[in-house]
């Protein structure tokens, strides 16, 4: 028999003033097992949590039940209160009988006070049947995997590296540095992209803390928070990084070119490469889809080539001085664990071939980063502005806003940062060559940032022309060369048309390629735009569904470069609190299943949100298990099971069954 | 006092019984014929926790859950779902009204959608009068 103590809350008036709390006591004293019914004003204050205290105390009751408001806000309260006292905390009910009854029904006292003691009969028949239970803890590694260098994943490692936890590093690219390392200078403070982005990359490099591990990916991911065990990719370099210098010799004598893909195509690189001159780690490796040698032994068989690597001897020029070449490189795997991830790998820009109506074949409408890498003093030009089509200086370029953004046929989201450098493009430009002229073509501007205004207001000043009114309805070829824009002026109230040299479209930011794939990796889900999904937007901003992992950065959506950071120091503290402790903590309300009595269907794996539940064999059948790490908690399992062979502790079949019971029997 | 409906309320901890802890304190008045029972998720109540309510004389039944796309626990909700029409066909086989049990999305901050929804459901159970299987059917 238990021995149940049930106290009811007058909270102030606000029970007492609906409930007639005498008529509940009296009926709570008639429930079966129920051996003490106390009301006090405020059970919550110190001296009624005390009344519990006690009577446990003194061991008049075993069980408890307080009738108050609401479980979502004093449960925990009572439940700690019961921990002091010596009784398990999961022998604790609660009776809403504020916010659900004497709140809602203030004007019927009767109905109230009759609800309340079915309430209260609801909670005595769930306590009765409720077991102790444990929170478990488990063992989480100290260390940390961030996915992605681009600013966001740089500075969550740096943040974790400087906590003193171990950090790995993956990054795709040989380089770290992402979209950023293309700009060239950055909005709203115009410091240089690269002046801002390099020392913490190098930072990055030499941290003792952080293993960086480029030109890799994610292979496959199993465990859950506190335990990943994440299996790495390496793919073969074709270059010995221990012995390459980065040097950039092999550069110089390698005949294959290809599009350089840092500067979006604009000029070629060769064959073996390093990404760009500021690369971190700056090491070289060959791409096999150009290289002569692998081309050559792909098609025929035969070797050929091999100059980075044995030079030309006939004209006395040495190939790679530290003899890093190494031909028969393999991909390499890894396996590390980790006690949570950070996801930070960021977006890509749309291309412009979307979009016909923007003459997207001239080869002098560019994207936005294609003209950042334009008139970046490490790009194809070395910063001088020269139209890609003649090699002449432009005398005048439009600016495209939206394009694929806030834009029904293509993305309805607004990538929030184009309208800022479409302001630092054009004061770049003005302040380079004060006599250009440029028209900046919106739908209308959006500078909702700190600086931000001042900055749209000072480019308008360098006499830049913002032309406010819906989308530009087209870019034309014209035969002298020119561009024509056929847009609408709002404020002429008319259609204008102006002719221009070159065109620069502000594509939208989109998700990764690969940005879906690397979250059902790790059970994060993307939102309807697919950028990876906050579980809550105010209260859990830089956390996934996934328990342990966090996303921060562009790989969340848009965003600018202050925000990337301020996001990724968020996920750095998140992912830091997770795993410092040591030990993670799993509720104790999950599944368990009873293997004699389950029948070995299954329906519960496939029904598990959380991918908790495996077939496991067991003396020769196979039987299902629930992970109690994965489990999330939300007994869909134990409501599913032909055999009721699932116990959902907490929540019990037996408990919800005798609540019911109660309800309808008073 | 005479007969008064009892309805029997299952729902997720997360979204209609928040809604219902809102309602009480924006004041929002229904019916005090409604008494919930909290659960997880409504992946959690399982049909036979309806048929019970019903042999045991609920005059009806509501399932509370997060709106498809919001449930805490990714998916219950649907899974609710799916079960609830199965349910829901055998019940009207066994000629229990359909109005009786009912499925609802209701939202943490859908207070004035919880108390609409007894407040109408109360009223239809009154025009039913009680559950058949009370009346001994
Ligand atoms: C044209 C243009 C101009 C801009 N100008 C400014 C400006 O002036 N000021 C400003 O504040 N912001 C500006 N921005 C925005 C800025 O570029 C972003 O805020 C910032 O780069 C986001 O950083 P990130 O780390 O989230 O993503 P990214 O820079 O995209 O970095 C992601 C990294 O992850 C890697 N990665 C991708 N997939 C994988 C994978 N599967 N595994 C491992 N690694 C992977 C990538 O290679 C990359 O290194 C501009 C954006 C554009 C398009
Ligand atoms: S948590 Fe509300 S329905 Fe699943």
């Amino acid at each position: 028999m238990a021995k149940i103590g049930v106290y009811v809350c007058h909270c102030g008036e606000n029970v007492k003033g609906a409930v007639n709390i005498q008529e509940v006591l009296d009926f709570a004293k008639t429930l079966p097992e129920v051996v003490i019914a106390k009301d006090y004003q405020f059970m919550c204050s110190d001296p009624g949590q005390n009344l519990i205290k006690e009577d446990i105390k003194e061991g008049l009751i075993d069980r408890v039940v307080v009738a108050a408001c609401t479980p979502r806000t004093h449960e925990p309260i009572f439940r700690k209160a019961l921990e002091e006292a010596g009784l398990n905390k999961y022998f604790y009910e609660m009776a809403n009988i504020r916010d659900q009854d004497s709140w809602a029904h203030w004007h019927d006292k009767l109905g109230a006070t009759e609800k309340a003691k079915r309430l209260i009969a609801s909670a005595v028949a769930k306590v009765k049947l409720a077991e102790p239970l444990e929170d478990r803890y488990q063992e989480a590694e100290k260390s940390v995997m961030v996915i992605g260098g681009g600013i966001a994943g740089i500075f969550a490692a740096l943040d974790l590296a400087e906590m003193g936890l171990k950090v790995y590093l993956v990054e795709k690219q040989p380089s770290i540095g992402g979209n950023m390392a293309k700009l060239d200078k950055t909005f709203p403070t115009m410091d240089c992209s690269a002046c801002i982005l390099t020392p913490k990359m190098v930072e990055v490099g030499v941290h003792p803390n952080i293993e960086l591990i480029t030109y890799a990916e994610v292979e496959d991911v199993k465990g859950y928070v506190g335990n990943f065990e994440v299996t790495i990719r390496k793919k073969a370099r074709y270059v010995d990084w221990e012995k390459c210098t980065g040097c950039g010799h092999c550069m110089t004598i390698c005949p294959s070119k290809a599009p350089n893909e840092f500067n979006l195509g604009l000029n070629d690189r060769t064959a073996i490469y390093i990404e760009f001159p500021q690369a971190v780690p700056k090491k070289a490796v060959i791409d096999t889809d150009n290289c002569l040698y692998f081309k050559t032994l792909r098609k025929t068989g035969k070797v050929a080539c091999k100059i980075c690597e044995k030079g030309i001897p006939s004209k006395n020029i040495a190939g790679c001085p530290a003899e890093a070449i190494k031909f028969e490189d393999k991909d390499e795997f890894l396996t590390v664990k980790v006690g949570a991830v950070i996801l930070a790998t960021g977006f890509k820009v749309m291309e412009k071939h979307h979009f016909k109506e923007y003459s997207p074949n001239s080869p002098d409408v560019l994207t936005a980063l294609e003209f950042e890498r334009l008139i970046s003093a490490t790009g194809p030009t070395e910063g001088e502005l020269r139209r890609p089509s003649d090699g002449k200086k432009p005398k005048s370029v439009a600016f495209i806003s939206c394009v694929g953004s806030r834009d029904e046929r293509f993305h309805t989201y607004c990538s929030k940062v184009c309208c800022m450098y479409m302001f630092k493009h054009a004061k770049i430009l003005k302040e380079k060559y004060p006599d250009i002229d440029l028209y900046l073509f919106f739908i209308d501007v959006r500078t909702a940032g700190k600086d931000f205004e001042e900055f749209y207001v000072s480019t308008k000043q360098l006499g830049a022309k913002v032309i406010r009114g819906g989308r530009v309805s087209a870019v034309d070829i014209k035969p002298n060369g020119k561009l024509r824009i056929r847009a609408f002026d709002n404020d002429l109230c008319s259609p204008v048309e102006v002719d221009v040299d070159l065109v620069v479209l502000a594509t939208a930011i989109e998700p990764g390629i690969d940005t879906e794939k690397l979250g059902r990796f790790f059970g994060a889900s993307c939102g309807r735009e697919g950028f990876l999904r906050e579980v809550h937007t105010k209260l859990y901003p830089v956390d996934t569904a996934s328990r342990g992992v966090f996303i921060c950065g562009c790989v969340q959506g848009p965003k600018d470069i202050p925000e990337s950071v301020s996001q990724a120091k968020a996920a750095a503290a998140s992912a830091a609190a997770t795993v410092m402790p040591g030990k993670i903590k799993f509720e104790a309300i999950s599944a368990e299943v009873i293997r004699n009595k389950c029948s070995s269907c299954g329906v519960c794996v496939n029904l598990c949100p959380y991918n908790a539940i495996v077939l496991e064999e067991y003396q020769g059948i196979y039987k299902a298990k629930v992970e109690p790490a994965l489990c999330g908690g939300c007994g869909t399992c134990a409501s599913a099971c032909p055999s009721k062979a699932i116990i959902f502790h907490g929540f019990t079949t037996e408990q919800i069954l005798a609540q019911i019971e109660a309800l309808t029997t008073y | 006092m005479g007969w008064e409906p009892k309805i029997v309320v299952i729902a997720c901890n997360w979204c209609t019984y928040a809604a219902a802890d809102l309602a009480g304190s924006l004041r929002y008045s229904y019916p005090p014929t409604a008494h919930i029972i909290r659960v997880p998720c409504s992946g959690r109540v399982e049909p036979e926790f309806i048929v019970k309510a019903l042999i045991n004389g609920a005059d009806a039944v509501l399932i509370g859950g997060c709106h498809p796309g919001d449930c805490h626990y990714r998916s219950g909700n649907y899974k609710a779902l799916r079960r609830f029409k199965l349910l829901k066909r055998v019940l009207e086989e066994l000629g229990i009204e359909e109005e009786r049990i009912r499925l609802e999305w209701i939202s943490g901050s859908e207070a004035k959608k919880f108390a609409e929804v007894i407040t109408e459901l109360d009223a239809k159970i009154r025009e039913l009068g009680p559950n058949p299987i009370k009346r001994g059917v």
